[in-house]
């Protein structure tokens, strides 16, 4: 960083709008997982380093830092996003969950659940990012075959290749939901 | 990344007053491309101007008929909204074909049409580029050009514009409405894509300060069976091969109307005039599919690596128009 400043100077142009903040740090107000934060940030910072860095919450991986592999997938607004290529500044004022933020009272997401249950994973570095999307794609209810599944989960890299477990772990959690969805239904007919 | 200062803007006119008075600021919308490619070095705004909460992302009828697409509204959005569904099918199927779910949640439709080329000479801020540092040259010409374009090319570039939306926009004859400093304008979608000629600096005519607004889509009712295919070296998460978009008004065995417009061929998003020119009044079948296709391709000029997209366009063409035949039918 201070490598940066150096080679492009001190850069405060004169005709910046007075309600400009940056480029050096200023205080960001970011909602992680339903708790407000106040952190002092440069305009730049991605969200995914804000989480990572200041935020201490290292579950979104950093892994292209290009927008290529999903590894950084968090909700903002309750919309699966790529952390790296969102300004953490631009954020504020939005509602950010990230993996640490979808389990709940110290249980585990039926999500993670089945991800444990199929071995869907076996480095582990892509793995918040596929569970956050998996998480999105199940509550959206746009997929219902393997193939559909497999296209909603394309920006979602696993170089370790457990595409075939975590497909099985999603299929699993939408077979569930639907039994329960059919289950409430007929007690509700009864 | 360098450093950057930010504004979020909070009305439409202070935004574009904020950008139009500082020539090194940008507006920031989804930012997919914008983030990445300040993070690569290739572009250098040192003011961001945020305008993600400006009212601009409504999809809303026209009067007359057709749509008025806000700039800001999501790639998902669009691709999901049941109007384009039903009247522009191959609009949404373009959108959905394109990128990743996440990338599709962030990205507006402005910024779309506007994304950058992915050359690899551009993207690497290093090599010579006339796109990039015009007067440099074109790497791509004697290089790695297996995914450059055969179309609308010039000797100064030979990078192929990467929207798939666009591509079905061309097809629709869409309008892009201007906000600028001092005055509002309308675009034909034609006129909003510049081929590189002897400047290639200059992709669209919007002037620095100047916003799209949104994307006005005309009623159509040949779009009603459209459709968008794409022919990539990944099933999905991939820039386009070539992708065709057609539609086909079909009357008693011969085609009445035709919207063709190819993807991933072309410096610009592609219309097929020729195609369509030597289709109409012919028999809606796979001969004229193809001699039509030949019309199109008759300009293509192969480089080293990518002479393979003139053959594959060719079949690409013939297999779209029978769906779209085989969907207007339905």
């Amino acid at each position: 960083m201070d490598t940066d400043v150096a080679r492009h100077g001190t850069m405060q142009p004169a005709d910046l709008p007075a309600v400009a903040r940056g480029p050096s740090g200023t205080p960001v107000a970011l909602t992680v997982n339903g708790i407000p934060h106040l952190v002092d940030l440069e305009p730049r910072v991605s969200l995914l380093d804000a989480l990572r860095e200041h935020l201490d919450l290292t579950g979104s991986k950093k892994g292209c830092d290009q927008g290529t592999c999903g590894a950084c997938t968090v909700f903002v607004d309750g919309r699966p996003v790529l952390a790296c290529l969102t300004l953490a500044i631009a954020c504020e004022g939005r509602e950010v969950t990230t993996i640490e933020g979808i389990s709940s009272g110290g249980e585990l997401h039926p999500v993670q659940r089945a991800f444990v249950e199929h071995d869907a994973f076996q480095c582990g570095y892509c793995t918040s990012g596929q569970i956050m999307s998996a998480v999105a794609l199940i509550e959206e209810g746009d997929a219902t075959t393997d193939e559909e599944v497999a296209e909603l989960m394309s920006g979602n890299i696993c170089r370790c290749a457990a595409y075939p477990n975590i497909r099985a772990a999603i299929r699993d959690v939408i077979a569930a939901n639907a039994a329960s969805a059919g289950e409430e239904a007929r007690s509700a007919t009864a | 990344m360098r450093p950057l200062s930010y504004v979020r803007a909070t009305g439409v006119d202070t935004a574009i007053a904020t950008v139009a008075a500082h020539p090194t600021s940008a507006f920031l919308a989804g930012g997919t491309t914008e983030i990445d490619l300040i993070r690569l070095g290739v572009t250098g705004p040192d003011l961001l101007v945020d305008i993600n909460a400006l009212p601009l992302a409504d999809i809303e009828d026209r009067p007359g008929g057709g749509l008025r697409v806000g700039a800001l509204a999501r790639m998902t959005d669009v691709a999901r909204d049941g109007r384009v569904v039903r009247d522009y099918p191959g609009m949404s199927q373009s959108l959905l074909l394109g990128a990743s779910v996440q990338l599709r949640n962030m990205a507006s439709i402005g910024g779309n049409l506007c994304q950058r080329v992915r050359c690899a000479y551009f993207r690497d801020g290093v090599s010579p580029c006339n796109k990039r540092e015009p007067g440099t040259g074109c790497s791509a010409l004697g290089g790695m050009n297996r995914g450059h374009a055969v179309l609308g090319t010039s000797e100064h570039c030979i990078a192929t514009h990467p929207s798939d939306l666009a591509v079905a926009l061309v097809a629709l004859d869409a309008i892009v409405h201007i906000i600028g400093p001092d005055s509002t304008r309308t675009v034909s979608i034609d006129d909003f894509y510049l081929r590189p000629g002897n400047t290639p600096q200059a992709e669209h005519p919007l002037a620095h300060g100047e916003l799209i607004a949104a994307i006005e889509v005309p009623p159509l009712p040949v779009a009603r069976g459209s459709v968008y295919v794409k022919f990539r070296d990944r099933q999905s998460y991939e820039f386009a091969l070539v992708s065709v978009f057609a539609a086909l008004d079909v009357r008693d065995g011969q085609v009445a109307e035709a919207r063709i417009a190819l993807g991933g061929v072309a410096s610009v998003p592609w219309r097929a005039r020729e195609a369509e020119m030597a289709l109409v009044g012919r028999p809606a079948g796979v001969e004229s599919f193809a001699s039509a296709a030949d019309a199109e391709l008759r300009a293509a000029v192969p480089r080293e690596q990518n002479a393979f997209k003139i053959p594959l366009t060719r079949r690409a063409i013939v297999r779209v128009l029978r769906a779209a035949l085989d969907r207007g039918q339905q």
